[in-house]
């Protein structure tokens, strides 16, 4: 096929400028992209493109000789991406230079017009091609940004806190599905290590509904904190959560759960043997201890 | 690690089923996989070559770098000549076991890899391969 | 022939695993920590697996059984420092490790063998303790 080579190689002046020129009415975004990084790009990738098509044809653009120009488009449709362009004005990037070529072909064949069909069709279908190329790069590029970010969201939507030596609370606020609680499991667990903490309070204030799959994400967490040493107490649960879990028939009986964060907070101080005195110099010799049925009452 | 993307390992005694363990985390490491990732690969790995070497009488584990359009993976391949298993789905069941102990045969594997094959009848030993995507 | 240490404090034995163990090495531990046992008397076993960054069935296996046995030579066993990691994956694998027990810390380890105090106390700045 070098005669689609001949021609963009004795034409490349006048196609890179009308190219140019057509972009400039059309996908111009000059507030995402200067005018000379634009024409910098056009140039790089005619000639990248008349050289791949010398050595290497115009039929597959997967072989060896196209590798450059594919890494090429496959790079500024990336960078494109994380930009802000739009997948239209990424292909059409590429789709606008059918137009000068094909007038460069008309131009040069226009008295053949079996071979100017010929070649006109094997331009286009050249250019489709390549045009398809970027829309995957572009949409290959744009998977990874979302997925970094929902990353990064997960990790900072579940902070953990410390409420007392050695003990943690884990507030969880949204829904609980099993990405989220891969996250929630290795973030408390490392800081139930990292802080030496025997008892961790998982919050569900937050969590709007507690079904079977929840609940099996919740014992996954705790079974695993359990193995290592520690143990978790569900705080949070309300009423609604209460009757659902006894309608769905899922078995709680090793997991110690409470109303409310202050009550886990509580059992986690006693568990851990502790009591909390208030002083007070108007009523000395009293103090208040915890409240609750295995609390002791002094006076 | 070496230009080939793809490693055979035999097993025909305890200790090549400890170098396996770390032929697979060195791997795992080389893709950056995440450590929790890392570890699940890794026991599934030490429990598929065990149960090659106690069930089968041995046989070879093959590590390969797998990757489809942007997916990066590891892919171990598990073979033995030994008397193969009778009942496939059986196996599968949590609490199954032919010898002592804790009884989680293949379905526990099953469960640290993301995509899992097995192939076994009686007098045709075993292969088992699995995929850990990153 | 290699084997892991099995150390004496005590009344206590502290074995501390930072090798990827093979067969022979987890037998000769379980010979070693019931011979210890018989020998010295011991009542409280500890093993720190802080170091171990895989657990599989096998190791498990062998934990529950130290356990076990020990537990019929009149000895408490403890394993302390499981990585989040290891928890993580043993879950998964559906191991729950009957009859042992665990702590986070060789401190905490030895307070549940031999109540409070037994350990050293990392005091905390918010507290004290009454006299």
């Amino acid at each position: 096929m070098s005669d689609l080579a001949d021609i963009i190689s004795r034409n490349e002046q006048q196609i890179r400028s009308e190219w140019i020129g057509d972009l400039h009415q059309t996908v111009q975004r000059s507030d995402l992209m200067s005018k000379a990084e634009m024409e910098e790009q056009c140039s790089a990738l005619l000639s990248a493109v008349t050289e791949a098509v010398r050595s290497s044809g115009s039929e597959d653009v997967m072989t060896a000789g196209w590798r450059q120009t594919r890494e090429y488009l496959e790079e500024i449709s990336a960078s494109r991406a994380r930009q802000g362009f739009t997948a239209t004005e990424v292909a059409t990037f590429v789709l606008s230079l059918k137009r000068p070529l094909f007038s460069a072909i008309r131009r040069d064949m226009g008295k053949t017009q079996d071979k100017m069909f010929d070649t006109i069709w094997t331009a286009t279908e050249l250019l489709d091609r390549l045009a398809l190329l970027t829309t995957d790069a572009y949409l290959a590029a744009r998977e990874e940004l979302i997925s970094r970010q929902q990353q990064e969201l997960l990790e900072l939507s579940t902070p953990v806190v410390k409420l007392w030596e050695g003990i943690l609370a884990l507030p969880i606020i949204g829904t609980l599905d099993s990405a989220r609680t891969q996250v929630v499991m290795e973030n408390l667990l490392q800081t139930v290590v990292a802080t030496n903490s025997k008892y961790a309070i998982i919050d569900i204030t937050g969590v709007p509904t507690v079904d079977t799959l929840v609940a099996q994400h919740l014992l996954k967490t705790i079974t695993a904190a359990r193995l290592m040493g520690a143990e978790c107490i569900i705080s949070g649960v309300r009423p609604q959560i209460a009757q659902t879990i006894v309608h769905l028939g899922i078995n709680l009986e090793d997991v110690t759960t409470r109303a409310r964060l202050s009550d886990a907070f509580a059992l986690a101080l006693q568990m851990s043997g502790r009591t909390v005195v208030r002083q007070n110099a108007s009523a000395a010799g009293s103090k208040v201890v915890l409240a609750g049925p295995l609390a002791k009452q002094e006076g | 690690m070496s230009e080939t993307k793809r490693e055979t390992l035999p097993l025909k005694n305890s200790n090549d089923v400890v170098l396996a363990r770390q032929k697979v985390r060195q791997w795992a490491t080389e893709l950056r996989f995440t450590l929790v990732d890392q570890t699940k690969l890794v026991t599934a790995a030490s429990e598929l070559a065990r149960n090659a070497l106690d069930h089968g009488k041995g046989g070879s584990m093959t590590i390969e770098q797998v990757g489809a359009g942007g997916r990066v993976g590891l892919k171990l391949h598990f073979e033995d000549h030994g008397p193969g298993i009778p009942d496939v789905e059986l196996a599968l069941k949590d609490g199954f076991t032919t010898g002592s102990g804790m009884g989680l045969g293949l379905g526990g594997s099953k469960r640290l890899v993301n995509e899992f094959s097995i192939e076994s009848a009686p007098g045709k030993g075993t292969r088992i391969t699995v995929i850990r995507w990153k | 022939m290699e084997r892991i240490p099995v150390l004496r404090m005590g009344t206590l034995l502290l074995i501390t695993i930072q090798v990827d163990m093979h067969d022979k090495l987890a037998l000769q531990l379980q010979d070693d920590v019931t011979s210890r046992i018989a020998e010295w008397g011991s009542t409280g076993v500890l093993i720190d697996i802080s170091s171990l960054e895989i657990v599989d069935s096998f190791i498990g296996r062998m934990l529950a059984n130290i356990a076990a046995m020990s537990r019929v030579l009149g000895a408490e066993t403890i394993v302390v420092g499981m990585q989040p990691a290891v928890a993580i994956t043993l879950v998964e694998l559906g191991m729950s490790l009957p009859g042992v027990r665990t702590a986070l810390s060789v401190e905490a380890g030895m307070e549940l063998l031999y109540g409070a105090g037994a350990g050293f106390r990392t005091g905390s700045e918010h507290e004290r303790d009454e006299a």
